[in-house]
């Protein structure tokens, strides 16, 4: 795990127009996102938390700065060159997993890999690993509704690491979850961040969640401020 | 492309497997679109039922004489005279009696038919043994050949399916004269079938035409023949006749219902934009509803494109079970019924509606439209669906 930065932003904007108003979320943003990092960043609705997962997550383009990643800008890229940076770079979860109901557990985690040119026998080889990762190597037959909420986010994040990304955006990973649930989950990724390296951006209303991080940052109007600012 | 063959087959496959989902939408679509060819495949069957039973009546080696400027046999019209002198054209074939020349008689009778119990045109054909030998495929399949100078008639298999009276053995009136059925024909289901056959003597008898006939048949070597028949023509000023080979004539009868098969296309045209409008909605549906996965999908890595061909092929594929459904029931329902409808003479032809491959591919074609445009917008808007919706998702 170097001590390298993995993202950086530089004088990024972000504006909205609605109209014949235009919003901005942020102005002259700088951040540095170390590699082997576990950040949360936490804010109340509308300081800007989902436009900078948006923007991290290569979702969504600034208005004016740079955003880097390794070394690499990502802020004039294509449509589909985000595309595929996402698919090598990016390890996506999400607040209500977004697995597809119609696939079963090892279906939906083999989606990334349907992106890379691995054999069959190849990818089901990676999802076996993902899915022992995240202990539900029983369950790979198991559709979606037939596994409770804590199991359906292990499978998203059994999807969202089976392509080994070096960065995970997790957006309210255990909003849906009750308290031991959420634990369980926030113990996977501390165990992906300290053991696998991975780098991790978690978006979260929830202190106890945040407790799990190495930092945590907190956003208000677009800007970073410390805690008691928040508060106050 | 491997990559990105396999991005679409993943879309495809869990589109289909989530269509129990919008069930309903999906299968108004199929329904639509099975109504829409089956009305189609109806009108088309119709036309081509009625061109087919027109085209096979026709000989390439019979020359068929009818006076100038009559568009039917009904109006025509031949003198003895005219009759001997065709006999003498070149060309025309002979045996050990003389030419191979039939003059007939045409004339119109009632009938009831049985679907409707109303009254309808019958033509009643007057002709000798040439004329009979010279229609391809007769055979008697019931009774016996009238007897010449008798008031002894034969029908057509047609006529006997769907007009009342007719049955072997059984005497009918026409107007102030007895006939009985004596036999009964066919001529493998061309229009023939729908005439009734008798002496053509009697018929000039009875009907007061002395000794006139109407039209005139005569067995050629081949179509090549009529160039030579129609210089004959020409230069006998005593013949106001013209020349074609049957099967021409009937080729042109046979065209008489073609706007049968425009009106099918009006119709199921008008039908599949009423469709369309449906199909639009339930796939527009289809979008809405998969927005989270698709957004999903893109946010991992999956291409713009992998959407896009993800919602042309459900749509494609619901229209082509609809298709496919429509084409089915036409099938069932309309291959080989019998309907009968006033041919060129005013008299009623006996057909049956005729389901080719030619016309199953026609309307596949207009359902495989109806699903590409209604995919087509669908498909443009989940090819644009934001990737922050995967963000904003709510179950």
């Amino acid at each position: 795990m170097s001590n390298q930065n993995l993202f950086e932003l530089n004088q990024v904007a972000k504006r909205f127009t609605k109209g014949k108003e235009t919003i901005s979320i942020f102005q002259d943003l700088n951040m540095q996102i170390k590699d082997g990092d576990f950040l949360a960043i936490m804010g109340p609705s509308g300081s800007g938390k989902t436009t900078l997962l948006n923007l991290l997550g290569g979702v969504d383009q600034p208005t004016e700065g740079q955003i880097t990643f390794d070394g690499q800008r990502i802020d004039n890229l294509s449509e589909s060159q985000l595309a595929k940076w996402r698919a090598n770079n990016i390890g996506f979860i999400f607040q209500f997993y977004n697995l597809m109901p119609m696939l079963n557990a090892a279906r939906n985690v083999e989606l990334p890999l349907l992106l890379t040119n691995l054999s069959r026998s190849e990818r089901q080889k990676q999802v076996k690993i993902a899915l022992e990762l995240v202990g539900l190597s029983d369950r790979a037959d198991h559709m979606p509704s037939e596994m409770s909420g804590g199991q359906q986010q292990r499978v998203a994040i059994a999807r969202a690491v089976v392509s080994d990304p070096k960065f995970l955006l997790c957006d309210e990973p255990t909003g849906d979850l009750d308290r031991q649930t959420a634990d369980e989950i926030l113990q996977t990724l501390q165990l992906l961040n300290e053991k696998f390296g991975k780098t991790i951006v978690m978006v979260t209303h929830d202190p106890s969640a945040a407790k799990f991080a190495k930092q945590t940052v907190h956003l208000n109007k677009g800007e970073f401020v410390k805690a008691e600012e928040l508060s106050a | 492309m491997s990559n990105l063959m396999s991005q679409s087959t993943a879309v495809i496959v869990m589109n289909i497997r989530s269509l129990p989902r919008r069930l309903w939408m999906s299968l108004a679509m199929v329904f639509a679109s099975a109504v829409v060819v089956a009305i189609l495949l109806a009108f088309l069957a119709m036309a081509k039922g009625f061109e087919a039973t027109m085209q096979s009546a026709g000989s390439d080696d019979v020359a068929f004489f009818m006076r100038t400027g009559s568009a039917a046999e009904l109006n025509s019209s031949a003198s003895r005279e005219q009759v001997n002198l065709i006999e003498n054209a070149p060309g025309i074939l002979k045996d050990e009696q003389g030419p191979l020349v039939s003059p007939e008689l045409y004339v119109i009778v009632d009938g009831v038919k049985k679907s409707t119990q109303q009254e309808a045109n019958i033509p009643l054909r007057g002709l000798s043994q040439r004329g009979v030998d010279m229609r391809n495929g007769f055979t008697l399949t019931a009774g016996r050949m009238f007897t010449p100078g008798t008031d002894e008639l034969i029908v057509g298999a047609g006529i006997l399916r769907e007009f009342d009276g007719f049955d072997l053995g059984q005497e009918i009136r026409f107007g102030k004269y007895t006939w009985k059925v004596v036999g009964v024909f066919s001529t493998g289901g061309n229009v023939f079938e729908s005439e009734l056959w008798a002496d053509a003597k009697v018929i000039q008898n009875l009907y007061n035409r002395g000794s006139s006939y109407q039209t005139v048949r005569a067995r050629i070597g081949s179509s090549d023949d009529l160039t030579a028949i129609n210089e004959y023509l020409e230069s006998e000023p005593r013949l106001t006749h013209e020349v074609q080979t049957e099967s021409a004539y009937f080729a042109t009868q046979g065209k008489s219902l073609e706007y049968m098969a425009i009106f099918g296309w009006v119709i199921s045209s008008i039908m599949a934009l009423g469709a369309l409008a449906g199909a639009l909605n339930t796939m527009y549906t289809s979008v809405s509803d998969r927005s989270m996965e698709i957004a999903t999908l893109r946010a991992i890595g999956f291409s713009s494109l992998s959407a896009f061909i993800g919602t042309m092929v459900e749509a494609m594929t619901l229209a082509v079970i609809g298709s496919l459904v429509g084409a089915l029931a036409a099938f069932i329902f309309f291959d080989g019924m019998n309907a009968s409808t006033l041919g060129g003479s005013f008299t009623q032809v006996v057909f049956s509606f005729q389901l080719t491959s030619e016309l199953f591919i026609q309307g596949i074609t207009l359902a495989l439209i109806i699903g590409f445009v209604s995919g087509f917008f669908p498909a443009w808007r989940a090819a644009r669906v934001p990737v922050i919706v995967a963000f904003q998702s709510a179950r």
